[in-house]
């Protein structure tokens, strides 16, 4: 099983807040990989938005995406342009 | 103890009631709790799969209807969609359920103990907020889950005063009645669904409150007025007292109308006119005939459509109207064809999603689009009309072609039953309702086709001044009294007389004593109401003479306003009737007679 991982960060004003939240477990939800988000020795599930919300990731956090499964790298590269274009938002 | 507090609001149903307080509070919805047998899990997962199911399909109907100017609360009910499927609470209810071999709902608010557990870590305000989201997602699961809350509460043991937000036509029906001292809501008027209910059941009711919900608290002690529309929360053993004396009085009155109920119904210068029931329970038949209805000039069906989740066969709508058809002769029946829609709807018929529903797909322009639903309504009636005599009503015609079409629909169906050789009235009689101003301004067209018409007086109040009832913010320019309306049924009753057939009024209207003189000043042969009614309207027009009336009618259609109009017939009331309509005081506007006043 291919395990792929690529570190983010969260450059929005307002942090991982809800609307990215539901945006990132929307996208990872589109894959068959399993999916993490991981903060320092945290690691919740990246599918989970009420887990992403819960991790608290405020502007500035420096994250790693981890994915394990047949479109892993997809999946990774995927999420990271979603975080880099800042969640299509403007704040 | 707290102070007694007095709240006005509608007096809806008239009677006093006294007793514990029921609160049906929706968001404060007591979760069951019972522990699974081995067998029942696997269902009770499903049960709560389809729960979700149910929930996910709402709030994406939610979001495809979302108005232009709330897109951006689309996000947020996106995300509750996610949180609808989320680990955190779909797959660990799941887990519970089977592991803790506990119910879905006790094991969804496990998931959602731990979930504010988690939120409540957070420090970052904001999200830590984001909790309340969570609930408002586990809400909507627990609100399917419980579905049919109403069930639960018919194993009262003690009656109550029901006080509720609204109730529904759905709620309604399935309340069982015994254990109801009196209904007491936020919403509603004199003309919403629990009123009319409530009236036609003798239940007092207390409507329009506005917020009761939020100062009532289940099992304290309330009084509820329905003459005055008084509820008085935590009385005083004085004001308990008070109204026992005002229950008791109220009491009498009503007995000593019930013995007079069968005189019959004419003036004192002998002009007759038929006094009927409406009713939609078969329950009811015992107070129509008790309070000494001329026969039923409004059977409503919907409740036979509204008490189960699949639309009744022919067989079970055939032996309703066979039994009220049976049990009124040789008094008549006249059976209303099904009249949804609107602000009427029942779970085994969809309908889209209406911007207007009221201007919409209902009553007879729903069955003449639904061919099979119709048959089968029309071919009941026509059965059962070997068991009395049966009339058929159709709601909402506005216009010649439609009646064409149904008179068309019903010879086919009549051929039909004719080629199997099932027996019924070959004359039966077919009326329409007149409740849309259109079908006024065709009166005498539409007289020509059917052989009688029945004024719903409380459509035709609302599609002639542009009301909905039902709105709070505009209830009250709701107005039989407007002069457009009077002309309306004026119209109505010459150009049915005109072609020698007679007209009824069914609505709200009818069953109102103070507006006698003015329905018999216009003509009307027939006025037909809630049961509880009848004894009042009796009593009036025994009471009263024709030709006054006539009189009174010639001048009040000179009036160019309500106010006035209300003034002229006040004026009359008072002259007639000086211990009922007491001027001076100011009774009038509530219709109660003398039991309008404290």
């Amino acid at each position: 099983m291919e395990t792929f991982e690529i570190e983010i960060v969260i450059n929005n004003r307002l942090g991982l807040h809800a609307r990215p939240a539901t945006k990132f477990a929307q996208l990872a939800s589109t894959f068959e990989s399993a999916i993490w988000l991981k903060k320092g020795r945290e690691m919740v599930d990246g599918k989970s938005i009420l887990e992403v919300l819960t991790l608290a990731c405020p502007k500035g956090s420096s994250l790693t995406v981890v994915a394990q499964g047949p479109d892993a790298r997809e999946a990774v590269e995927a999420l990271k342009e979603l975080v880099e274009k800042q969640f299509g938002e403007f704040d | 103890m707290g102070e007694a507090k007095v709240i006005k609001g509608i007096g809806a149903s008239p009677g006093i009631a006294i007793g514990p307080a029921f609160l049906l509070d929706r968001n404060q919805q007591k979760v069951m709790k019972y522990h699974l047998s081995e067998h029942e899990i696997e269902a009770e997962k499903i049960r709560f799969r389809e729960a979700v199911d149910r929930a996910e399909e709402d709030l994406r109907q939610l979001i495809a209807e979302l108005p232009e100017e709330l897109h951006e609360h689309t996000g947020i009910l996106e995300s509750h969609l996610l949180m609808l499927r989320d680990s955190m609470v779909f797959d660990r209810t799941l887990r519970f359920i089977e592991s803790e071999r506990i119910n879905a709902e006790w094991a969804l608010n496990r998931s959602l103990d731990e979930i504010k557990l988690l939120f409540s870590r957070v420090k970052d305000q904001y999200l830590r907020e984001r909790a309340e989201d969570v609930k408002y997602v586990v809400k909507r699961i627990h609100d399917i889950l419980s579905g049919n809350h109403i069930t639960n509460f018919n194993n009262l043991d003690e009656p109550v005063v029901l006080v509720a937000r609204d109730l529904s036509p759905a709620d309604t029906v399935q309340i069982n009645q015994e254990n109801i001292l009196a209904f007491v809501t936020d919403m509603g008027s004199r003309t919403s669904h629990t009123a009319i209910l409530a009236r036609s059941l003798g239940i007092p009711a207390v409507v329009g409150l506005e917020d009761i919900t939020a100062r009532v608290l289940s099992s304290s002690k309330i009084i509820v007025d329905g003459i005055s529309g008084l509820v008085i929360l935590d009385p005083t053993p004085e004001q308990v007292r008070q109204y026992q004396a005002k229950k008791e009085d109220y009491h009498k009155y009503r007995l000593d109308i019930v013995y007079n109920s069968h005189l019959p119904a004419e003036s004192m210068d002998g002009f007759r006119v038929k006094v009927k029931a409406n009713m939609e329970l078969i329950e009811e038949l015992p107070s129509v005939i008790a309070n000494g209805a001329e026969g039923v000039g409004l059977l409503r069906t919907e409740f036979l459509y509204l008490r189960q989740k699949k639309l009744p066969s022919e067989e079970e709508l055939f032996s309703a109207y066979k039994e009220v058809a049976e049990r009124l002769a040789p008094y008549p029946v006249t059976i209303r064809t099904l009249d949804i829609g609107g602000d009427k709807f029942v779970s085994s018929v969809s309908l889209g999603e209406e911007l207007n529903p009221v201007l919409g797909l209902r009553a007879v322009r729903l069955c003449l689009s639904e061919p099979e639903l119709f048959k089968t309504q029309i071919r009941a009636i026509l059965r059962a009309s070997v068991y009395g005599e049966v009339n058929v009503l159709i709601p909402l015609v506005s216009g010649v072609l439609e009646i064409l079409q149904v008179k068309e629909f019903i010879e086919t169906t009549k051929a039909e039953l004719r080629e199997e050789g099932v027996e019924f009235d070959p004359n039966i009689k077919v009326g329409i309702m007149i409740e849309v101003p259109s079908a006024v301004m065709v009166a005498d067209l539409l007289a020509k086709e059917v052989d009688f018409f029945s004024i719903g007086t409380n459509d035709l109040i609302q599609y002639t001044l542009a009301i909905d009832r039902v709105n709070e913010a505009v209830a009250h320019l709701y107005e039989p009294l407007h002069p457009g309306v009077l002309r309306m049924v004026k119209k109505t009753v010459e150009a049915a007389h005109a072609s020698g057939i007679e007209v009824a009024m069914c609505g709200e209207m009818a069953g109102e004593p103070m507006y006698v003189p003015i329905l018999l000043g216009l003509g009307l042969d027939e006025l037909s109401m809630n049961p509880i009614d009848i004894p009042r309207i009796k009593r009036m027009i025994r009471s009263i003479k024709h030709q006054d009336c006539i009189e009174l009618v010639a001048s009040l259609l000179d009036e160019s306003t309500a106010v006035e109009i209300r003034e002229t017939l006040m004026a009359f009331l008072y002259r007639h009737f000086p211990d009922d309509y007491d001027l001076p005081l100011g009774r009038y506007g509530d219709g109660q007679g003398r039991w309008g006043q404290q």
